[in-house]
């Protein structure tokens, strides 16, 4: 296995794509996704104005980001919760670390929060002895199959029911069970004990908002509400572009993230937390931290060109409609953000240089920034850290682009190399296509060389003066 | 009027039959073809390569020849988007900046100047086989093409139109360096392309852009399928 990102990448992309199993897996995972989308999408009255406004909106919390962080920390502050704010992992993880051990906690529930992935949470937790159990169905199974989550919202996508009963059989000694109900009764019985044991919760956000000082968290399976409800102790790990402005803001985005994620109208559950429990409350956690996590976001925040990536609410729509995530799947990223936001995002987060090929990666063909619902302009993204990558570090491609249009803008020599490709051609065929030695093998490996004319245009056209 | 028809490398060496019918099909319509000889390429592979300073260097004759155009007619979606979208953004701050907007204006696809600009919808054509359209990524969603094409073979004698019913709006695959960088990626996403293709029982893979012409060709040749491939103006030539 090459070490470095991008040849893990080109082995594992490579090998994906040319799985024929795994590729009718996710394409039928994503038929069904397009079937129950499309009336979905047709019962707004215009899903582009949709997109248009939450778009709108998105600018209107990034342009003031700061301002609106800091209404956020004083509404939420003023119901006791507290605010952390972090700069990178490594203060995330001092954090959560310290607000643990401060409590004496030893056992933690999670739901989804991918921005733990991001700072690498759960290893570091059950490093230091705490017990940290996924909450989330499809975490659930990837954390027990040790692999991280496949799609940032459907992270089991890719097994069959098969291979998580057996997976269930070999982890938790279950009997094989294929009915998915019955599966998914496995994973309830196992978890319900997990969250009455736990001393701490740990949450994501789907939005932070400013205005009340709450965050929102969307779901289908109720276990984030569980994770919030039960511990005594909840912590909300959050991306700092996570915020929107207003309450009423979310009137909008909810549908249209159900929508664009599941081909929901709205997903099951949709709970506000505005804060820990209030004197004379019944429930609730008796603390509840926000953690705000930067972790590179406010370099993308300094890039206008590319600022708008910072919309992304993590529908996953990108994901779901991109031919390149459907040949490779999701585990070949390597990114804790998979498919066209992570192939733009990831650079910005973990290094130019160690993961412009994701940006590489693509035909460009545009499909996710016209499924985007807050208009990230993500396939031009992708040019742009081409252009980036390309600025710091030419190398030598761009001596091979420098002869090509040394070549291209002289018709002599242009002319002459077509020549010469036309004379090469048979002795091509004859002696190298397809073999070891073919200079264009990875073409002709899987796709016959386009035929060249007899006649060029321009010798038809020189001919008919 | 004058239409300066730009022929990029593939149409010049791979699809000159595609070339010559949309010359033959304008000089029909009664107007007058400008032929740049010298403007082989636009630009587009340094430019999707990141290299932009060298696209520059590319394009800086290329919109220096169409300034003094009346109208400009391109043959494939890509070369098109090139032109009318993106030197737009290559000359950004630079000194050619306003001229890469003027020639933006004047830049056509050949379906959507026909139907679009001419107002054309019948060319007289008759082809009788069953066709389906493949809509090149760049014309479809940075040109926004997607009625022109198929106005056009929906008016030409005998021929029946099928779309795709899945992968309708679907990459080819080809993205250009991509095909060759991540060889197994762009075939994986090309047999989806081509499967969908040949469920819609169409005879005739039929596309505005010689790129994706080029990559579905060297899909379906090496798998044996029976399913030809032309470009737009060759079946809008047929009689």
């Amino acid at each position: 296995m090459s070490a470095t990102p991008a040849g893990t990448f080109r082995e594992e992309s490579g090998r994906l794509a040319g799985d024929l199993e795994h590729r009718r897996r996710i394409a039928s995972a994503m038929g069904k996704y397009e079937t129950a989308r499309g009336p979905r999408q047709g019962a707004f009255l215009s899903w582009e104005l949709g997109r248009q406004a939450l778009a709108d909106t998105k600018w209107e919390a990034v342009n003031r980001l700061d301002e609106h962080l800091e209404r956020f920390e004083k509404e939420a502050t003023a119901r006791g919760t507290q605010v952390h704010w972090c700069r990178d992992a490594a203060e995330a993880r001092d954090a959560i670390v310290g607000i643990i051990r401060r409590v004496g906690a030893r056992r933690i529930v999670k739901s989804k929060v991918m921005t733990s992935e991001e700072i690498h949470l759960n290893s570091l937790l059950e490093s230091l002895g705490f017990s940290v159990v996924e909450s989330d169905l499809g975490e659930y199974i990837q954390q027990l199959k040790d692999e991280p989550p496949y799609h940032f919202v459907f992270p089991c996508m890719h097994l069959s029911r098969e291979e998580i009963s057996g997976l269930f059989h070999d982890k938790l000694g279950t009997a094989e069970e294929h009915d998915p109900e019955a599966l998914t009764m496995i994973a309830r019985r196992v978890l319900r004990e997990k969250y009455v044991e736990a001393d701490i919760g740990i949450t994501g956000a789907n939005f932070v908002v400013a205005e009340t000082g709450m965050i929102s968290i969307t779901e289908n399976e109720g276990n984030a509400r569980l994770t919030a409800a039960l511990p005594r102790v909840m912590i909300s790990l959050v991306g700092i572009e996570k915020v929107v402005p207003r309450l009423g803001d979310l009137a909008l985005f909810l549908p249209m993230l159900a929508t664009a994620g599941t081909g929901q109208p709205l997903t099951c559950y949709n709970t506000f937390y505005g804060g820990p429990r209030q004197p004379g409350e019944a429930d609730g956690p008796e603390e509840w931290h926000v953690i705000l996590l930067d972790n590179h976001r406010t370099e993308l925040l300094a890039d206008p060109e590319q600022r708008d990536a910072l919309h992304c609410i993590r529908c996953g729509a990108c994901l779901n409609v991109c031919p390149v995530f459907r040949a490779i799947g999701g585990l070949s990223y390597g990114t804790t953000y998979q498919g066209p936001v992570g192939s733009v995002i990831t650079p910005h987060l973990r290094g130019l240089q160690d993961w412009k090929h994701l940006s590489g990666a693509s035909s460009l063909c545009g499909a996710c920034t016209d499924t985007c619902p807050v208009k990230i302009d993500l396939h031009h993204h992708l040019l742009h850290n081409r252009r980036n990558a390309a600025r710091e570090r030419g190398g030598v491609e761009r001596w091979v682009w420098k002869a090509f249009s040394f070549v291209m803008r002289r018709p002599f020599l242009y002319r002459m190399g077509m020549r010469v490709a036309r004379l090469m051609r048979p002795l091509h065929a004859a002696l190298l296509e397809g073999g070891m030695l073919d200079p264009v093998r990875a073409w002709t490996m899987s796709r016959e060389l386009p035929e060249l004319a007899e006649e060029t245009f321009r010798e038809r056209w020189k001919r008919r003066g | 009027m004058t239409v300066t028809l730009f022929v990029p490398c593939l149409m010049d060496a791979v699809y000159p039959a595609a070339a010559m019918g949309m010359v033959t099909l304008l000089e029909r319509l009664g107007h007058r073809i400008d032929f740049p000889e010298e403007l082989a390429c636009c630009g587009q592979p340094p430019f999707n390569a990141g290299h932009w300073a060298e696209a520059r260097e590319m394009a800086r004759p290329v919109l220096k020849r169409l300034a003094g155009a009346e109208v400009v007619v391109i043959g494939s979606g890509s070369c098109g988007a090139m032109l009318k979208v993106f030197y737009r953004e290559l000359f950004a701050g630079e000194p050619e900046e306003a001229m890469a907007a003027e020639v933006a204006g004047k830049v056509w696809e050949f379906s959507s100047f026909l139907v679009d600009r001419l107002g054309v919808t019948d060319v007289g054509a008759r082809f009788a086989r069953r066709v389906t359209f493949h809509d090149g990524c760049h014309g479809l969603r940075e040109l926004r093409i997607k009625s022109a094409p198929r106005v056009l073979l929906g008016n030409v004698r005998d021929l029946e139109l099928v779309e795709m019913s899945e992968a309708v709006e679907t990459c080819c695959g080809f993205g250009g360096t991509f095909a060759t960088k991540h060889a197994a990626v762009s075939t994986a996403m090309g047999e989806v392309k081509c499967a969908a293709a040949v469920a819609s029982g169409a005879e005739v893979v039929v596309s505005n852009d010689a790129s994706c012409l080029m990559h579905l060709r060297g899909l379906l040749v090496r798998q044996g399928v029976p399913l030809q491939t032309l470009h737009l103006a060759e079946v809008l030539v047929q009689s």
